[in-house]
């Protein structure tokens, strides 16, 4: 369903050289499967699954998802790529403030290729547990209850493919792990694998196939992280536009 | 339903700069407009009252204070010509009708003209409309010394005249308490409104102002001028050549919508100034969704990232962002309107206060839909800018967590 082959991404560090974040020979995940990624903070994990959803664009290799390939794509494919078969949960969820749960379910689905269905938007919210918030506004819910959001808002579409980043990030322990189980059950439920990094051990040893994605990522063996944040170096965003331009 | 729930959610999370921006547009689109109504109604109003008149004969002068003076009641009388002058332009084979008028006095600023009966008998103002007293009120009798008023229907209004009431005309054309005449008039006539300067009139017998008191005695059989109807209207170029180029005692002021449309001529630098100044409203406006919309990204550019994150492709960011430029344009030009009805109502009641002249608040013109198009499409174009600061927000960069 997924397969990963010689990718690279490379940025230009603040001294102006040319750094290599991700270097990945072969990746792959079968549909249906859950497989967690460790990696510690900086190593590029949040840059390989965006390479993967095509947010950014790959300065090499390729990335197979069902059947189709989203490096070959423009950036335009690849949002319609993304938006169709892909939900992507993120550490700090994403939800947009000025809308109610409901609507962020909706647009969330309304990018894909079955559009915006608010029945279904809602039966995915009560299926998290969501069902009396539906136009609460995200800064009335707790963090727990927004991860839960986000995480409807992800598997509305019916992805093939869930990349959840540091999912657990933002939570306590105990909603940590009401949350991933939620993650899991649902994308069981709906067949939809599941990609998920983190460098939390308590979440990694849930899963049942663990990956090192410091092993993984050649990049990661040659150099040391750019920085130790996590977050993308200052260059990237020249970068990006480079790389979707082309 | 995406791109009317963005926009939609959008001008309601910055509501007060919604309101604020869309108040601005709807002052320069209302501006704009009545600006234009006023100048296109007021000209052709001005030229289209001669209140059935073609020419005016009066004292060598200006032709336009002539006009003015005669027949839309507001300049000063610029000298009197003599009852032989009259006498000489009623008996021309080209008049059909000729009706002297004396002005010099007013009740509370309002003025008193003499005139003769027959300008209420013979003289349609427009086609097919004669002036006519409400039931109830008659026309003032043609005796040397009646001293009976008909009140035009706006005069009477402002000033509270009903048949029956008497009053003393005060001398001079600016209202002086002080200059009152000892001479009481009778009100025997309301006029039924003619939306002409007609209706801020007092109305006496011609004898009432040559003979009133204090006036000069030299004077009693002089008028201050001669409204004219003609047989034909080439009649009048052959009347203009035998008064204003032959002779140089009196002056015709004809035609009178022509010398009307001149007054306009001289003052279109002044109509330039107030379009030039709403022009620049407007491009404020522009400039301030421009600036509202700008300022704004930086506090959407995670919302802006989220939703490409989403899906969301560069063009439907950018077509969201314009589209709610174009909206807050919408909210404003419908709002122009109400500011248009206003303006527009005000001036033309401040218009038909001074002059008499009305126009006409409902009237159409493709200004009206043009002008706020126009805005509408001013402020997409003032969203083009933060639309391209949308268009190239950094996802990946922008989603990278903050804590």
């Amino acid at each position: 369903m997924l397969a990963v082959t010689d990718l690279t991404k490379s940025f230009v560090s603040p001294e102006g050289t040319r750094v290599e974040i991700v270097s990945v020979k072969a990746f792959a995940l079968a549909a249906g499967e859950q497989v967690a990624l460790r990696g510690e903070s900086g190593s590029g994990k949040t840059t390989f699954l965006h390479l993967i959803a095509g947010i950014l664009a790959a300065d090499s290799g390729r990335v197979m998802l069902d059947g189709a390939e989203m490096t070959a794509l423009g950036e335009a494919g690849r949002d319609k790529l993304r938006a169709g078969k892909i939900g992507y949960v993120f550490q700090t969820f994403n939800l947009l403030q000025g809308f109610s749960v409901l609507e962020n379910v909706v647009l969330g689905m309304s990018f894909g290729p079955r559009g915006a269905d608010r029945a279904h938007a809602k039966e995915v919210l009560e299926r998290v547990g969501l069902g009396h918030r539906l136009d609460h506004f995200p800064r009335q819910l707790s963090t727990g209850q927004q991860q839960r959001v986000a995480v409807a808002r992800a598997l509305a579409n019916r992805p093939k493919l869930v990349l959840a980043d540091e999912p657990t990030g933002n939570l306590d322990r105990k909603s940590g792990r009401e949350a991933l189980a939620l993650i899991r059950e649902v994308c069981r439920e709906n067949g939809a694998a599941l990609l998920l990094v983190s460098h939390d051990e308590d979440v990694l040893a849930q899963f049942e196939t663990r990956r090192d994605f410091g092993a993984l990522n050649e990049a990661g063996k040659r150099a040391s992280p750019l920085n130790a944040t996590g977050e993308s170096p200052p260059q990237q965003n020249q970068q990006n536009r480079k790389g979707t331009a082309a | 339903m995406t791109l009317p729930l963005i926009i939609y959610r959008s001008l309601r999370q910055h509501a007060l700069s919604t309101i604020i921006t869309a108040g601005s547009i709807a002052l320069a689109c209302g501006l704009l407009m009545c600006v234009w109504m006023v100048k296109t109604q007021s000209q052709t109003a001005f030229t289209q009252t001669t209140t059935g008149f073609d020419a005016v004969l009066g004292a060598r002068g200006s032709k336009l204070q002539l006009v003015l003076n005669a027949i839309f009641h507001l300049e000063a009388s610029q000298g009197n010509l003599a009852w032989a002058d009259y006498e000489g332009i009623k008996r021309h084979p080209a008049v059909k009708t000729a009706i002297p008028i004396a002005v010099g006095d007013n009740l509370r600023g309002y003025r008193i003209v003499g005139t003769l009966p027959e300008l209420f008998e013979k003289v349609e103002f427009a086609p097919g409309k004669k002036f006519a007293v409400a039931p109830g009120g008659k026309v003032f009798g043609s005796a040397p010394d009646a001293r009976e008023a008909v009140a035009g229907a706006f005069a009477a209004q402002k000033l509270g005249l009903k048949v029956g009431d008497t009053f003393k005309p005060f001398h001079g054309l600016a209202f002086d308490e002080k200059n009152q005449h000892e001479e009481v008039f009778t009100v025997v006539g309301i006029m039924a409104s003619t939306n002409t300067p007609v209706d801020r009139v007092i109305w006496i017998p011609l004898k009432g102002v040559q003979t009133m008191s204090g006036h000069d005695a030299k004077a009693a059989t002089d008028v201050s001028a001669v409204l004219i109807q003609l047989r034909a209207a080439s009649a009048g170029f052959m009347l203009d050549m035998m008064y204003n180029k032959q002779g140089n005692r009196l002056t015709l002021a004809y035609p009178v919508g022509a010398i009307i449309a001149e007054l306009f001529g001289k003052i279109a630098w002044f109509d330039q100034v107030l379009t030039l100044v709403a022009y620049l409203v407007a491009l404020v406006a522009a400039g301030s969704v421009l600036a509202s919309i700008y300022n704004s990204m930086s506090a959407r550019r995670r919302d802006l990232a989220i939703l490409r994150a989403l899906g969301a492709r560069r063009r439907t960011i950018f077509g969201a962002v314009v589209a709610e430029a174009a909206c807050i344009g919408v909210l404003g030009a419908l709002a122009g309107y109400a500011v248009y009805f206003g303006l527009l109502t005000g001036v033309a009641e401040v218009i038909r206060a001074q002059t008499g002249v009305v126009l006409e608040v409902g009237a159409k013109h493709a200004v009206l839909w043009i002008c706020p198009l126009a805005m509408i499409g001013l402020c997409a174009l003032g969203g083009v800018v933060p639309a391209i600061k949308a268009y190239r927000t950094p996802v990946a960069e922008t989603l990278a967590p903050t804590s």
